[in-house]
């Protein structure tokens, strides 16, 4: 039911875009100004939620130690796992952003015969995320030939790289296959397994299910549905450049994609997808295991009630001086 | 039928991982004995100044909430979305790619898929979506948004005391996900309606007044320690000497209070003493400060650190150099990551040193308490023990990393170390379920009680499972471990599902292999148990 949902919302934008363009011919309205609504969204959606983050304090100390702490010099600390310094914590953040440290340590359980639990690895899941995301830093870096005059030669040179199997299947990029195979399997394992089923929502499925879309239409246009690269590049010039242009000769695919683009820009900083910006914030990962070292501030700490000594040796002054126990005041 | 009732492979068969059809969404809580906790008297509550205290029990009907306490949890949860960024961020960015699943010990040992970490969270965060977010305000249950009922609360109140803030998840969440955050949030918004746990309010409220959680006045304390000093010399021929409230010692000692309280937290306790004994330390108990661990941890950071605030004062009332922290879990989360921050700095004190080898611990230079792990493994690395492993030769030993050891201290060589030197025979669990990936012992974070105990032993269960392994394999018949819950609750939940295997502290074993100068030759270990090779001699 919740894929199905998911999958009308995807069919309803690829519509409104058939119709918009193709029927209405609402060139200008696609092909601009919804990219620039976007991108406002976008922008301004993102610094609102990561101020919002930022904006909340962290009054407690609370890193989540994975490794030997430093303590006893002839101990071997672990300066990425349990950080005890910039350089730590530096190392265990790029760890977690370019190669998803934390989730490399999946692993299985079973229970076998109602008796023992086994324990499997379980890396797919790592290696399907790390794939996507990978796959679409490498797809936006090699989209820049169409924001750029000239365009740099690194860009170029991931251009080419990626296209390096073209001489076996023209017009190829390997990211595009990995980016599908990888896509795939993440809404496969939330359709199949029934743990990852049950806690889905139908937004978990929109966003795959929207992704999924762009890469498509994307592949389609490369494949089949060839477009006038320059006009494409003239619009994407013409757009970030604040001087837009609509040229003739742009296919209704490629508007249908840009589009889905829009939405997902728009959708990225109201959804789940916002997470790529708060790992880096997130106090389990991003605080060195040095909270004995150095004290931590509590920005909004307040004085609380206590119970005094003073109070304490009032109530049982009489049994303590019987047991021998020094006391402040002897009466 | 509850656990208690069933044997373990009965208990075992009804584990199902695969979900239940209905949306977890529209489930609600059934309060089957064995499965929830009680709740605190009144007087407690008023005793120590929380709010709506009442007569109530969870599996009651009607829970006589008070009357607003709809506006009192979206207050209390807007108030912490300002001042948490954890709890902000967590129910923000979470992607439910269910990594953190079967990571969970309370869903393995019940497959009751919202002890999944992402659903337990869940719980709470669906609420979030309805009242504070636009995607949930707008399209409600489809964006997996849900109304605050009094349903809801209930089942709050049934799932966060199914967690034991372990933190286990959190390691493997990409994101660093920590549901100990959550829980932490959900338990004070509960605790807000007056909606706690007797296993809780009761100790912190004897913490309060009487300085420790088992409620030992300060001349029954006294008492207690004429005993270990008894038992003590019965064992070696020595008398140790010990102090209380002694002004001027140049070390505040703490222990959690079950270890001069509980078996077989009581031979960790002795073997403490005898090696302060030997090596001639200049230190101190208070009676007033005689509670290292912090229940009020497990209520609201307020309690915790009204509770937590007499260490320090203590320590600067009778002038010690620094303090020493005995063997207990979640005592030093809050120690290593909260005490500074609650009630420092404890500019009064002075950067630890230790008096016998010289080293200074510059790991605690600022909150200047240090782990008495750390001591004694600094003391044997500079040669100053005399110690006999084969003293403890009945014993082939594991050792189970306490969840908050770890993954909060980062404690993982030091214990290990002082075992490999105290014992001749020790074995690791397989490497999944030690060091950051241990597994808690079910009963951590306040939810202990007996009336709990089918939740124990089923969160328990994968720990059991691990230590079944090295039984099996080494013949392994002791765990020890630095916790006090461990050590009260483990002795139980290994009985129920791995027999034969006991538990101890690690300076119990210290303290057995410990030679001590003009003791007199030791027929018994401080269980008063035969030593190896002294069995039935004589008729001692």
């Amino acid at each position: 039911m919740k894929v199905l949902y998911s999958l009308l919302a995807v069919i309803v934008l690829v519509l409104v875009a058939y119709v918009g363009v193709g029927l209405l011919g609402l060139h200008s309205l696609f092909g601009v100004m919804i990219p620039y609504a976007a991108g406002a969204v976008f922008i301004v959606g993102l610094v609102y939620r990561v101020l919002k983050w930022a904006k909340a304090p962290v009054p407690f100390h609370i890193p989540t130690v994975c490794g030997q702490q430093k303590s006893l010099p002839w101990i071997k600390a672990n300066n990425i796992e349990s950080p005890h310094n910039t350089w730590g914590v530096i190392a265990r953040l790029a760890l977690e952003v370019l190669l998803f440290r934390s989730l490399f340590r999946n692993e299985r359980v079973e229970l076998r015969r109602s008796e023992k639990l086994i324990f499997g690895g379980n890396k797919y899941l790592w290696l399907g995320g790390l794939a996507f995301h990978w796959c679409l830093f490498i797809i936006l870096f090699r989209h820049l030939i169409y924001f750029m005059e000239p365009v740099p030669s690194v860009v170029l040179f991931v251009q080419d790289m990626d296209g390096i199997f073209e001489f076996a299947v023209p017009t190829l990029f390997l990211t595009d296959l990995v980016i599908l195979i990888a896509l795939t399997y993440l809404f496969l394992r939330r359709v199949i397994y029934s743990q990852i089923r049950y806690i889905s929502l139908s937004s978990d499925y929109f966003a795959v299910l929207l992704i999924l879309g762009v890469v498509i239409s994307g592949v389609l246009i490369r494949l089949f549905y060839k477009v006038d690269i320059a006009a494409v590049k003239e619009l994407a010039m013409g757009v970030i450049s604040f001087r837009p242009t609509v040229p003739e000769g742009i296919s209704l695919l490629f508007y249908i994609k840009l589009f889905l683009v829009s939405t997902l820009v728009a959708y990225f900083p109201f959804s789940k997808l916002v997470h790529g910006a708060g790992i880096l914030l997130s106090p389990t990962r991003n605080l060195k295991n040095n909270s004995r070292m150095r004290r931590h501030i509590n920005p909004w700490d307040y004085p609380v009630k206590v119970h005094t000594y003073e109070k304490y040796e009032e109530e049982f002054r009489e049994a303590m001086k019987e047991a021998g126990l020094p006391l402040e005041k002897e009466n | 039928m509850s656990a208690e009732a069933l044997g373990p492979k009965e208990v075992l068969k009804t584990i199902d991982y695969k979900p239940v059809k209905r949306s977890w969404l529209e489930l609600t809580v059934e309060f089957r004995k064995g499965t929830y906790l009680y709740t605190p008297p009144r007087k407690l509550l008023d005793y120590l100044g929380l709010p709506n205290p009442r007569k109530w029990l969870p599996s009651e009907k009607d829970w006589q909430l008070p009357e607003n306490w709809r506006q009192i949890i979206l207050e209390g949860m807007k108030d912490r979305l300002s001042k948490y960024r954890s709890f902000q961020l967590f129910l923000d960015i979470c992607v439910r790619c269910g990594a953190c699943a079967d990571k969970c010990p309370f869903f393995i040992g019940s497959g009751d898929p919202k002890n999944m970490p992402v659903l337990r969270t869940e719980l709470l965060r669906s609420v979030y979506r309805k009242y504070f977010t636009t995607s949930g305000k707008l399209f409600g249950k489809l964006a997996g948004a849900r109304e605050l009922t009094e349903d809801v609360v209930k089942e709050w109140f049934y799932y966060f005391y199914q967690c034991t803030e372990c933190r286990r998840c959190s390691v493997f969440c990409v994101y660093g996900i920590d549901t100990c955050e959550i829980t932490m949030m959900a338990r004070e918004l509960l605790n807000s309606l007056g909606c706690g746990v007797n296993w809780i309010v009761d100790p912190a409220a004897k913490c309060y007044r009487l300085g420790n959680h088992l409620g030992l006045p300060p001349h029954g304390f006294k008492g207690v320690i004429d005993t270990a000093i008894e038992d003590i010399r019965e064992i070696t021929g020595i008398k140790v000497e010990v102090s209380l409230n002694r002004k001027g010692a140049e070390v505040l000692f703490v222990v959690p209070s079950a270890d001069y309280f509980a078996s077989p937290h009581w031979f960790t306790f002795l073997g403490y003493l005898m090696l302060f004994h030997e090596i001639g330390l200049d230190y101190t108990f208070s009676t007033y400060a005689s509670e290292g661990g912090n229940f009020g941890f497990f209520h609201s950071a307020e309690l915790a650190k009204r509770l937590n605030a007499k260490m320090y004062a203590e320590a600067k009332r009778l002038k010690v150099k620094w303090i020493l922290g005995g063997e207990c879990g979640h005592m030093w989360r809050v120690l290593h990551q909260y005490m500074d921050t609650y009630n420092g700095p404890a500019d009064f004190l002075e950067e630890p040193v230790s008096p016998i080898t010289g080293t200074k611990f510059e790991n605690a230079k600022s909150t200047k308490m240090v782990h008495i792990c750390e001591f004694t493994a600094d003391l044997i690395y500079h040669n100053k023990l005399k110690l006999e492993p084969s003293r403890n030769d009945r014993w082939k030993v594991t050792f189970h990393d306490s969840c908050n050891m770890t993954r909060a201290v980062g404690l993982f060589e030091e214990p290990r170390y002082i075992i490999k030197n105290v014992c001749n025979y020790f074995y690791e669990m397989p490497e999944n379920t030690i060091k950051e990936r241990t597994f808690c012992c079910g009963s951590g974070s306040g939810i202990g009680a007996d009336e709990h105990l089918e939740v124990r032993l089923r969160g328990g269960f994968p720990r059991a499972n691990a230590v079944k392994y090295v039984r099996e394999r080494y013949g392994v018949n002791l765990l020890a471990c630095i916790c006090a819950i461990d050590k009260a609750t483990l002795p139980p939940l290994l009985q129920y599902w791995v027999p034969g295997v006991e538990v101890a502290g690690v300076h119990e074993l210290v303290g057995n292999a410990l030679v001590m100068k003009g003791e007199k030759p030791r027929v018994t270990d401080l269980r008063f148990q035969p030593l190896k090779g002294e069995e039935g001699e004589g008729d001692v």
